[in-house]
């Protein structure tokens, strides 16, 4: 069994932390079991299922640490482990960033965990593609998809008293729906805590109706459009915005966060970074919850430390930015940790409400292939895929062909015209959202 | 940076590269242990085999793995990790009612073994209810017992971890005295001890070693920041690459040096520093169509994803459809036997046994000796890469030998072997190339890369850009990407340099599949000229 109990998992890390000699020990134990399908061409291709239970330990003499982890759980093998995680400490040379592990924490409470999740079987499995199959089939179209589930664990504990618990459940699934010729794709992904909430075969439906609706795409010129970004379609922009949100990368003048002097101003005295700035519409209000209702997150991160509600970005103000213990102490400022989730505010309106207050512009299935051009603007390139349509007096009028576009999150999250109401996404919560002079820079061919 | 920031690293600050973290880690001395005997493999491997078809399998066969890592983190005079893992195990793959099934466990008792083949044929037999399309292997003739190992002179996980500390440090001095104002360099080291067995008759024994040494370096002016990674290549080779032998270096004047089979990083470091300075004062590129110049260290990964991922035939017929996307190169365009992917010089192949390639290996994970074939021949489209459950599709009868698995844990499915473009058959050098373009930019080092899910339109930038004005390069200059469609793009190929220019690059993390797996692939390429390509400005006021 890889799942253990929080009184187990105490009692092997109690055991565990008992056989350390170093100053410091910190022992992370992370279990997973899960399984997965996958199908393509209207057909079952691979599927598995696996488990694991690992336990990490990371002992720390003066500033000299060492980690080590195993996954066999006799006396002999976690005598082993701490020994080992002791011996790599003697041979790595000081850290002079080394911070002293937390003590004792306390935490809020967690909704990770959904029963539904963790009694998912070989058969369900196979049902769930089955049902995203055979619609697939009558419309003459081809489904490729994947499905997976997990339950997973994780327990923290050092000699300093702190001791966390946590149990999480996930369900993936996605599948592109395409016209036999190739001519129109369409794809559709779900992602949530608890299995009972899946129906593939109404999430199927809106691939297959966005497949159908892609065929004789028509070429536009490439420029600056509106948009409406369906969620799917700005969460990898606003994550690798977030994922950047790092104040010594900021302090150090390396990120778009970094503070720059105006003409004569005294570099030494002005301030670092951006914090306090509004850099943003100020309709946008990002921050982390892992107390969200609808995508939770464990309530704390891989070092122990409380996770709580924090603003990233309040009324288009940026108000926090993650750092390290040690980057808190030489800025003087708090210890913020990363968090396990993006919640992004919207507001009421759906995405076909949004459609039908539009006069021009084009609807965006999902963004693909993002990558950086200039960290300094935060400048991202990528291409739109399985499903972009122009939207002209609150109607879909026909499907587009794919754009590259190079734009950057923070120009985006400055032209707002709407945001709608926020769905879950890998684990967010991001709504829809309309977007004014959003930059197109070339057509592609790729359907 | 701790382990938790290590495995941030990955996803946050290497693009698309994707690092396996999972294993147990052990001591440095222990990473030397003596592999496991393989007569003990080879009686685990048949108890897998036996219960397999005991539970109704028609075909199983069985990886026993012993993976071993090293990665060793720096950042300027600073040691953030040293990390040791090991992970072993067995990955148990069947074909029960026509259709496949995989389990695979770390317990390595002959219980756990034969109760983790009936898993497989279980899972097997559940899907086969819907299955509707039967899987069909081409015929693999049973090799017995043999063994293969990557020809390294150097173990890398012999040196001391103190020699490679201070390589990195040395590294990171050099940089930040020559202008960065701050470093991460790394050393990753790779060892597959891995047994396959199958019910084909065969026991394959290899010993697969693999190293990278990246760094990525920044400064900060009053301009704003720059960034430069290096140059170096990962490889299929010991320590040995990190030797710097000044005959693998190819100077091109007023640019870069290239590496070929050996690597001097203090140099590539000491060089980053300097350029790094330039970098901030460089003008910005006027965007306009410009002959471009790609040294091999860049066109490598124009390859991986022009030629390698369309030409992947799981892609081609869909069942990457999900994630990775699907093809241009459509089998239509492959049987009319006149498809032009490239200029008629472009020759473009597919091989898993070039020497210090990544790719290289004796046999692939489904147990098919490697080979070499043709995908591009004179600019015609002419074959795929396949294994064994797919070549039927294209009416072929023998496997291409490019099936990988990234551990014991997860199934093998097809990868991407190593994809080259064949050298000029006239040895001409790099310079050579560069004369004859009057207005053009030369481009070294990958930066940027994204391109569509069917690889037609791409967008790519680099580490370093060079204006060429009448046959010379003249200034550094900055913000380059350029925008093609795949197509296109190989029919301007006009020219390249030969066999003393051909240098091997690579993707030590290439991603694909679902759940997605990590595998290490090269490319080998000369310097090669593309005519009127479409060159765009990166920079931009938010």
């Amino acid at each position: 069994m890889t799942i253990l109990s929080e009184a187990n998992a105490k009692a092997l890390l109690e055991k565990v932390v008992k056989l350390s000699k170093a100053d410091e020990v910190e022992c992370n134990l992370d279990g997973n079991i899960g399984g997965n399908i996958r199908y393509a061409r209207n057909t079952v291709s691979t599927a598995g299922e696996e488990s694991d239970l690992t336990l990490a330990v990371q002992s720390t003499f003066g500033k000299r640490t060492g980690v080590a982890t195993i996954n066999e759980f006799d006396d002999a093998s976690l005598l082993k482990v701490v020994r080992r995680s002791e011996e790599l400490a003697k041979l790595a040379p000081e850290n002079d960033e080394y911070m002293p592990n937390f003590g004792k924490q306390k935490y809020l409470e967690s909704n990770t965990y959904f029963d539904s999740t963790a009694s998912v079987s070989p058969e369900d499995r196979a049902q769930a593609a089955e049902d995203s199959i055979v619609p697939s089939k009558k419309n003459k179209l081809v489904a490729a998809g994947f499905l997976e589930e997990s339950v997973r664990f994780s327990a923290i504990m050092n000699k300093k008293g702190l001791f966390a618990y946590n149990t999480n459940t996930n369900v993936d699934f996605s599948v592109t729906i395409r016209t036999e010729d190739g001519t129109g794709s369409g794809w559709v992904t779900r992602n949530y805590s608890d299995y009972k909430l899946l129906n593939t075969a109404e999430a199927s439906n809106i691939a297959i109706m966005k497949a159908k609706n892609s065929v004789n795409a028509k070429a536009l010129e490439p420029g600056k459009y509106t948009v409406i970004l369906e969620p799917a379609a700005s969460v990898g922009l606003l994550g690798n915005m977030v994922g950047n949100f790092q104040q010594r990368g900021a302090d150090e003048g390396r990120s778009f966060l970094s503070y720059k002097p105006k003409e004569g101003e005294d570099r030494e005295k002005a301030p670092k970074n951006r914090l306090g700035q509004k850099m943003f519409d100020e309709a946008v209000n990002i921050y982390t919850d892992p107390q969200h209702p609808i995508a939770p997150a464990a309530p704390f991160g891989g070092d122990g430390y409380p996770r709580k509600r924090t603003d990233w970005i309040k009324n288009g103000v940026v108000v926090n930015m993650p750092n390290s213990p040690y980057w808190a102490k030489k800025s003087s400022m708090e210890y913020v940790p990363s968090g396990g989730n993006i919640i992004m505010d919207g507001g009421d309106q759906s995405l076909e409400d949004m459609i039908k207050s539009t006069r021009r512009g084009i609807l965006v299935t999902r963004l693909w292939y993002i990558r950086s051009l200039d960290p300094q603007t935060l400048l991202y390139t990528g291409l739109t895929r399985d499903g972009t349509f122009y939207i002209e007096d609150g109607k879909i009028k026909y499907p587009i062909k794919n754009f590259r576009f190079n734009e950057s999150p923070i120009v985006m999250l400055n032209n707002i015209e709407a945001l709608g109401k926020p769905e879950r996404i890998d684990g967010n919560m991001i709504p829809p959202m309309k977007i004014r002079d959003f930059t197109f820079s070339s057509l592609s061919d790729a359907v | 940076m701790d382990r938790r920031d290590f495995i941030k690293f990955g996803g946050a600050g290497m693009g698309a590269l994707m690092l396996p973290m999972s294993g147990i880690a052990i001591s440095a001395d222990q990473l030397l242990d003596k592999p496991m005997d393989v007569a003990f493999k080879k009686k685990l491997a048949d108890v897998a085999l036996n219960a397999a078809k005991s539970a109704g399998a028609s075909y199983a066969d069985a990886r026993i793995g012993r993976y071993l890592n090293q990665f060793v983190t720096t950042r300027e005079k600073n040691v953030d990790n040293i990390v040791n893992t090991e992970s072993a195990g067995i990955g148990i793959r069947v074909i029960a009612n026509g259709t496949w099934g995989f389990a695979s466990t770390s317990i390595m008792t002959a219980d756990s073994i034969a109760k983790t083949a009936k898993q497989a044929v279980a899972v097997a037999k559940a899907n086969s209810k819907f299955q509707t399309s039967p899987v069909q292997l081409a015929p693999v003739k049973g090799v017995g017992d043999v063994s293969w190992a990557t020809p390294i002179k150097k173990n890398a996980l012999e040196v001391p971890i103190k020699d490679k500390v201070d390589l990195l440090l040395s590294v990171n001095d050099a940089a930040m005295a020559n202008g960065a104002s701050f470093i991460t360099s790394i050393l990753f080291l790779v060892n597959e001890q891995k047994y396959f067995a199958s019910t084909d008759g065969s026991y394959i024994d290899q010993d697969v070693h693999r190293l990278w040494a990246p760094f990525f370096a920044t400064t900060v002016g009053p301009e704003g920041f720059k960034q430069r990674s290096g140059l170096g290549n990962p490889v299929g080779m010991g320590f040995e690459y990190l030797d710097g032998l000044e005959k693998d270096k190819i100077k091109i004047t007023g640019a870069n040096v290239g590496y070929n089979n050996s690597y001097d990083m203090l140099e590539d470091a000491a060089a980053a520093g300097k350029q790094l300075k330039a970098k901030l004062k460089a003008k910005s590129v006027e965007p306009g169509k410009y002959d471009l110049v790609l040294d091999p260290a860049h066109l490598m990964l124009t390859i991986h994803e022009s030629v390698g991922h369309p030409l992947e035939l799981d892609r081609v017929l869909g069942y990457e459809a999900n994630y990775a996307g699907t093809s241009f190169a459509t089998l239509d365009k492959w049987k009319s036997g006149t498809f032009q992917y490239g200029s008629d010089i472009v020759n473009l192949v597919a091989d898993k046994t070039q020497p210090y390639s990544l790719g290289n290996v004796g046999y692939d994970d489904e147990g098919v000796k490697t080979k070499e074939w043709d995908l591009v021949k004179d600019g015609i489209l002419v074959n795929y890469q396949a294994i064994r459950d797919q070549v039927h599709m294209i009416d072929q009868k023998a496997s291409h030998g490019c099936c990988y698995s990234q551990s014991w844990r997860d199934v093998q499915f097809q990868r991407m072997p190593n994809v080259s473009l064949k050298p000029n058959a006239k040895d001409i050098s790099a310079e050579d190339v560069i004369k004859d373009v009057e207005k053009g930019i030369y481009i070294a080092g990958r930066g940027s890369f994204s391109i569509d899910q069917q690889r037609y339109n791409f967008q790519f930038g680099g580490q370093l850009f060079y204006e060429i004005k009448d046959g010379k390069i003249v200034d550094q200059i900055e913000d380059v990407a350029y925008q093609s469609n795949t197509q296109e793009f190989w029919n301007s190929c006009t020219q390249m340099a030969g066999q003393s220019d051909y240098r091997v690059g690579g993707s030590f993390f290439d991603g694909k599949g679902q759940p997605s797996q990590v595998s290490a692939v090269s490319h080998g390429c000369p310097t090669t000229r593309f005519d009127n390509i479409n060159v765009i400005n990166t920079a931009r006021n938010v």
